[in-house]
């Protein structure tokens, strides 16, 4: 089995203001993006992040074939437990994801 | 009067542009100069202490570059959030050093300072009179947290701009101002069409990052009836529907809305093309309105005074039992600082990443690998200066804490001396809010001067 990573052209991860974090999913072509599409879940994403189902968004963003999250931080930007100011390492954990 | 023509130099100044896309840009006549200054993106340091993030010589140096395109386009040239957070402080901060290149440069200039900080007593009527509304998610706020703050500040918008533009000034500094403001103001004061200058604002506000060469800087918009043309400066940079369509999902938590002062933008139908190689036409965003005029606040207050101290760790059997170690470690040290210092531990926080496991990701991390070597990076903070006496307690013990009782005493590596960098005061964001205004104008103030 490979990684949502290797299936995809490219995956990023960064703050949206100090209050969120948001991830887009580049698929690169129409094909990918529709098997993702269909087979990313969003209670898999959410267990990935820790975070409950319903704080999790999801945009399906059909002209650039891309799959983005947004979610609100369990702690805020630059907070003293805080180890990411820019939360742009968190995608690697949707990278490294079995698919 | 349309259309409008707007440069943007960068996404902010201190990052740097292509001084050849920059005169590119001016041939090309554009209607107004706007640079972003600053930003939350680094963290609640610079507004908690009213600082900029990027030294004074780099701004220097890149206004210089500014003022003088400025000049001979013979246009209005304006800066929203100066020096990071766009505090009063700031603002004039950059006033000080537009009157040294104002002599240097021999130029004769009329300036309009926005001023963007609230006052705690304002915030705190505001909020009685149910004025500040939370957003999601927002810090707990009451009056004594309203106390604790150290700057507060209004993010103006279009309105706030257009009312200095009006004043005739040939630079605007502005506080603290939403990014995407700066552009969009003159556009939408001549009757471009509202849900393009936004969008257009929205896709320039980070420069040349909607191409397909980022640190070339320098992009022109231009806004008419029905939408607007975007086209990077320099020879090199080409923007194509995807670059310009891509940007919406930067940085941005929904990719269609971006609220405003004042109302939304809707992008959800929006249409990109390439027109030629380099530029890329967009029309189909909308405004809505809102009913109240709302600006988004944001506020810092101190978190507490931190101290770290960093020890390397090789030794074999320490990196694989490293978060055992670093466990009996926390609970053998909260009882020294407890006896010997009489500090309870609910007055300070200690924090152990373990850098080369899980330093980044923590509780998140599902790969922790075999590392040859560890760093065990300490944090301490508490609610006043004695992070430091605590961190010279603990450093012995970060030295020299054996996993077991009877083995000889370890010793692991301190890269530094001392060991322990005071970090001083750290801060963190204490709003997450809006404030209702009457009139735009009512959390803002405008002073006019010349050189």
């Amino acid at each position: 089995m490979s990684t949502l990573g290797v299936k995809v052209k490219k995956i990023r991860s960064k703050n949206a203001g100090p209050f969120w974090i948001t991830i887009d999913v580049f698929c690169g072509d129409k094909k990918i993006y529709k098997d993702v599409c269909n087979k990313l879940r969003n209670a898999k994403i959410s267990s990935l992040l820790m975070i409950s189902e319903q704080d999790l968004k999801r945009f399906e963003i059909d002209n650039l074939n891309v799959i983005k999250f947004s979610f609100p931080r369990k702690i805020i930007q630059g907070d003293v437990f805080d180890r990411d100011m820019h939360g742009a390492q968190l995608a690697v954990l949707l990278s490294e994801m079995k698919f | 009067m349309l259309p409008i023509k707007v440069l943007v130099p960068s996404g902010v100044l201190g990052l740097g542009f292509d001084l050849e896309a920059l005169n590119n840009g001016i041939k090309n006549n554009p209607d107004i100069i706007s640079i972003d200054g600053g930003s939350t993106d680094s963290g609640p340091f610079s507004l908690g202490s009213g600082t900029s993030k990027y030294s004074r010589a780099a701004i220097k140096a890149e206004w210089k570059s500014l003022m003088i395109a400025r000049k001979k386009a013979n246009v209005p040239l304006v800066i929203g959030s100066c020096g990071t957070c766009g505090t009063n402080g700031m603002v004039d901060w950059m006033e000080n050093i537009t009157i040294e290149l104002a002599k240097e440069l021999n130029q004769h200039l009329k300036i309009a300072k926005l001023y963007c900080d609230q006052q705690k007593d304002y915030i705190k009527e505001s909020y009685k009179l149910n004025k500040i509304l939370s957003l999601n998610p927002a810090p707990k706020l009451n009056n004594k947290v309203i106390d604790e703050m150290t700057n507060i500040v209004a993010l103006a918008g279009a309105e706030q701009i257009q009312e200095c533009i009006n004043t005739g000034a040939d630079i605007i500094l502005a506080g603290r101002t939403t990014d995407t403001a700066i552009i969009s103001a003159l556009p939408l004061m001549k009757g471009a069409n509202p849900g393009s200058s936004w969008h257009g604002a929205k896709v320039a506000e980070c420069g040349a990052l909607c191409s397909t060469n980022p640190t070339s800087g320098v992009v022109m918009v231009e806004f008419d009836k029905t939408g607007f043309t975007v086209e990077p400066m320099s020879k090199n940079a080409f923007c194509t529907s995807q670059t310009v369509a891509a940007h919406m999902l930067y940085e941005n938590a929904d990719p269609y809305i971006l609220h405003e002062p004042g109302g939304h933008m809707d992008v959800t139908y929006s249409n990109y093309y390439n027109i030629d190689r380099k530029k890329v036409r967009v029309e189909g965003a909308i405004w809505n309105s809102s009913i109240n005029y709302n600006v988004k606040l944001e506020g810092a207050k101190i978190a507490g005074y931190q101290t770290s101290l960093l020890v390397l760790l090789r030794d074999h059997n320490y990196v694989k039992n490293i978060k055992k170690w670093t466990d009996k470690l926390s609970i053998f040290l909260k009882k020294e600082i407890n006896e010997r210092m009489d500090i309870n531990s609910s007055e300070y926080s200690i924090e152990f990443r373990h850098i080369g496991l899980d330093s980044i990701l923590g509780e998140l991390e599902k790969n922790l690998g075999n590392p040859v070597e560890v760093g065990v990076l300490c944090l301490i903070t508490s609610k006043n200066e004695i992070s430091i006496e605590i961190a010279k307690l603990i450093n012995p013990f970060l030295l020299h804490f054996p996993l077991s009782f009877n083995e000889e005493l370890p010793t692991f590596a301190f890269p530094f001396s001392p060991v322990h960098s005071d970090r001083g005061c750290v801060y963190e964001f204490a709003l997450n809010h809006i404030l209702e205004l009457d009139d735009p104008m009512d959390a803002f103030q405008i002073q006019i001067s010349e050189v």
